[in-house]
């Protein structure tokens, strides 16, 4: 069945620079924000954007993620023509490989978009933080007649660095890309979205795959083609809450973010619902002796002690005396009692013991702990 | 196969059943009543199950749906709504005996040999399989499950209490005011017996299945009890509707209903989790997502989507779906059902006994 427009979500990566986080999980499926996991925002974008075909393409650590995406009902995927669609590398006539690339991966699954014979084929990522309306950009992109739109984010300027920066001119067309420039003339960012033309995208792609030099990117290999054969590219402004959690310090930042008392990013907005799998858990308990401040609690959680500025996904119970703060504490958590913890991310079923003290040596840092971490060096004793 | 029959449910709960059935009533700050009877229904296995409904039901169909909630949505079986629309003329049944009448079709199609009859009064966390099997052991025609209380209440006025002889077996169902053995109106029977009893019943002309067929029978039938021993409660007037909501506050009633083996199944609704801004007070609350607390709450039960502004107090309350309390109100004892504003600065205060119900839908 032919489809206007077919959603690419790259959901392989393995964010080494998370560390603990993504031990056995890939970046996309690690949770955030006290119910989700890092995908949904994603995958409700084109839930709300009315994109009701979108393949997803995992390679790193999928197991929970598979789990997490099943038939894609939560985000209203489930549909007899389209729908969501788990992607893995596979095996083929002529072998078959691991995605090399982000391209490469795509590449690899021509035959699911030509299934479709989309006219437009949208590409994002699973590992950002952000609402945005893809039918909105489609729209931008149909208007300008480009042959790609790439959605921009403007970034404070000290900061350009740290990004691929896109030159363009007054119609927003993109004249010239810079990755990481150290002396940028521009601070509209890559926001890692795209649109493309399918049929110019599927040469592209074709070409890239026979090129041996290619690290097959999109970033890096197949917009600077484009650009280089003056394919007409233009640049979607994007404006609103925008997080690429990528680092263990950004994704703690992006969970406090949640908890101003006027956050950037709003969750509850009936019009644009995040949705995900959902638990089925009572409402929670905050105890009689309890104290709760600037937090986000999750249903099923049992609050005996202090919570201040911290988020508590489902299930967590907090044992009477102790105290969290400025922290993120995943599913079915334990907190002992007399516990303080602070400045800590919590990995899901990890059991703290009474009177444990876990905060970072360093005031700036995180600390990310789990059910493996060894807590006789967070023992109150050890800390005199 | 489970059947729940609401057809002998009054409307017990004034305001708040003005525009609902009972079952459809909400409880413990997400559900509904109908829940809990319908997940101990699910948890147990049971793949059929008819909703027998009468009146207001459009609230009961929207909050079932197809339903997934429950896993009811399935190619053979799943979940039946059966309103009342009958047209044969041949019929001469009464009561709630035309819904197991003119609903044959749902006994006789599904394969199970058993069926599970309840109302959706009964609000516990069964282990509905256990007894299932108790009743396969004990050979019994009919198992009623009962739940003795420690003290009777007001709202076990109306129920039927059960007296068994040392093997369990039902040797009387009385209004007996002292018997804490008290009948949950839920119980287990072989499929054929029950549309044999049905069938008495029509050609007698009677009008309830239970107390004509079964209770009027005892002496022709081998009924047993199987005991609940964990959390239960009988909501069947405003005030059994209060007093049990605010006794889920009770961390170990909360734990018992909601974290025994079995989940308690519901319509989601995708709320982000509740949002607790900086200044704030909230103690002994039972609060469910999509809530954004920025005044004070103690002893209080609130339900999906509530917004608590700066300055509002709600103490010992019950606050429905969607509610708005605005900067500086005051609420004390009161019930307040869905899509409700409350004003700024506005002030009710109920009484502890007698709970304050605002209706559905209403600025104060």
């Amino acid at each position: 069945m032919k489809k206007e427009c077919v959603g690419m979500l790259l959901a392989g990566g393995e964010g080494t620079r998370l560390g603990l986080l993504t031990k056995n999980m890939a970046k996309p499926g690690v949770y955030f924000g006290g119910k989700y996991r890092i995908i949904d925002f994603t995958l409700s974008n084109c839930a709300n954007s009315g994109i009701d075909t979108v393949g997803v393409l995992t390679q790193y650590a999928p197991f929970a993620l598979n789990r997490h995406l099943g038939i894609g009902q939560p985000w209203d995927m489930d549909r007899s023509d389209g729908g969501t669609s788990i992607l893995p590398p596979h095996r083929v006539k002529n072998g078959g490989n691991w995605y090399s690339g982000t391209a490469d991966a795509i590449y690899q699954n021509l035959h699911y978009l030509d299934q479709y014979n989309p006219e437009f084929v949208l590409v994002i990522s699973g590992d950002h933080v952000y609402k945005m309306n893809y039918s909105a950009m489609l729209d931008f992109h149909k208007e300008t007649g480009a042959d790609a739109s790439i959605s921009v984010i403007e970034v404070p300027w000290e900061e350009t660095s740290r990004f691929g920066i896109m030159n363009t001119n007054e119609h927003y067309t993109i004249t010239d890309f810079e990755e990481k420039p150290m002396h940028a003339k521009n601070n509209l960012a890559s926001m890692g979205i795209y649109i493309f033309n399918w049929p110019v995208l599927r040469q592209y792609l074709t070409d890239d795959a026979a090129s041996a030099d290619s690290s097959h990117d999109f970033g890096k290999d197949i917009i600077p083609k484009m650009l280089g054969d003056h394919r007409k590219l233009s640049a979607f402004p994007f404006r609103g809450y925008w997080k690429d959690v990528g680092t263990v310090q950004s994704y703690w930042e992006a969970n406090m973010d949640l908890l101003e008392d006027e956050s950037q990013l709003r969750l509850d907005d009936p019009d644009w619902r995040i949705y995900t799998v959902n638990p089925n858990q009572p409402p929670h308990y905050i105890g009689k002796e309890a104290t709760v401040r600037g937090s986000m609690i999750n249903e099923g959680c049992q609050v005996f002690g202090s919570v201040q500025r911290s988020i508590l996904f489902y299930g967590v119970e907090t044992k009477s005396d102790s105290f969290v703060k400025d922290s993120v504490i995943m599913p079915n958590v334990q907190v002992g009692k007399q516990v303080t913890v602070e400045r800590a991310v919590v990995k899901e079923n990890t059991v703290i013991p009474d009177g444990c003290v876990i905060k970072p040596a360093d005031e700036e840092q995180v600390v990310v702990i789990d059910k493996d971490t060894i807590f006789e060096q967070f023992s109150y004793a050890n800390q005199l | 196969m489970g059947v729940v029959n609401l057809d002998s449910e009054y409307d017990f709960l004034q305001e708040l059943t003005y525009f609902r059935c009972g079952a459809a009533v909400p409880f413990a700050g997400r559900y509904r009543l109908i829940d809990f009877t319908l997940s101990n229904m699910c948890n147990a296995g049971i793949r059929d199950i008819a909703v027998f409904t009468r009146n207001k039901y459009r609230s009961l169909m929207d909050h079932l749906g197809t339903g997934a909630e429950w896993d009811l949505d399935r190619k053979r079986g799943g979940l039946f709504i059966l309103p009342p629309d009958w047209n044969d003329p041949t019929d001469v049944s009464k009561g709630d005996l035309q819904h197991f009448h003119n609903n044959r079709d749902f006994f006789s199609r599904g394969s199970s040999q058993y069926v599970c009859v309840s109302g959706s009064q009964f609000v516990s966390n069964i282990p509905l399989h256990e007894a299932f099997r108790h009743h396969l052991q004990t050979e019994a025609d009919i198992t009623l499950i009962t739940k003795t209380f420690p003290t009777l209440e007001e709202e076990h006025r109306n129920c039927l209490k059960t007296e068994h002889d040392e093997y369990g077996w039902v040797t009387a169902l009385t209004n007996d005011k002292t018997n804490p053995a008290v009948f949950s109106g839920m119980y287990i029977i072989g499929k054929r017996l029950f549309l044999d009893l049905v069938e008495e019943c029509i050609s007698r002309g009677k009008e309830n299945l239970f107390h004509d067929g079964i209770k009027n029978n005892l002496d022709k039938l081998h009924i047993q009890t199987y005991q609940h021993e964990g959390y239960a409660a009988v909501v069947n007037s405003l005030e059994s509707y209060y007093k049990h909501n605010m006794r889920l506050l009770d961390p170990e009633k909360y734990r018992e209903l909601f974290f025994s083996d079995h989940v308690v199944y519901t319509k989601i609704k995708d709320e982000p989790p509740v949002k607790y801004n900086s200044h704030i007070e909230v103690k002994n609350s039972l609060i469910a997502n999509g809530c954004v607390i920025k005044g004070e709450v103690e002893n209080s039960i609130i339900f999906r989507g509530v917004k608590i502004d700066h300055g509002a107090k709600v103490k010992n309350s019950i606050v429905m779906q969607r509610c708005h309390i605005e900067e500086g109100a005051v609420l004390e004892d009161v019930i307040i059902d869905k899509d409700v504003t409350v004003s700024k600065n506005r002030m009710i205060i109920g009484a502890k006994e007698q709970p304050y119900a605002i209706a559905k839908r209403s600025t104060i």
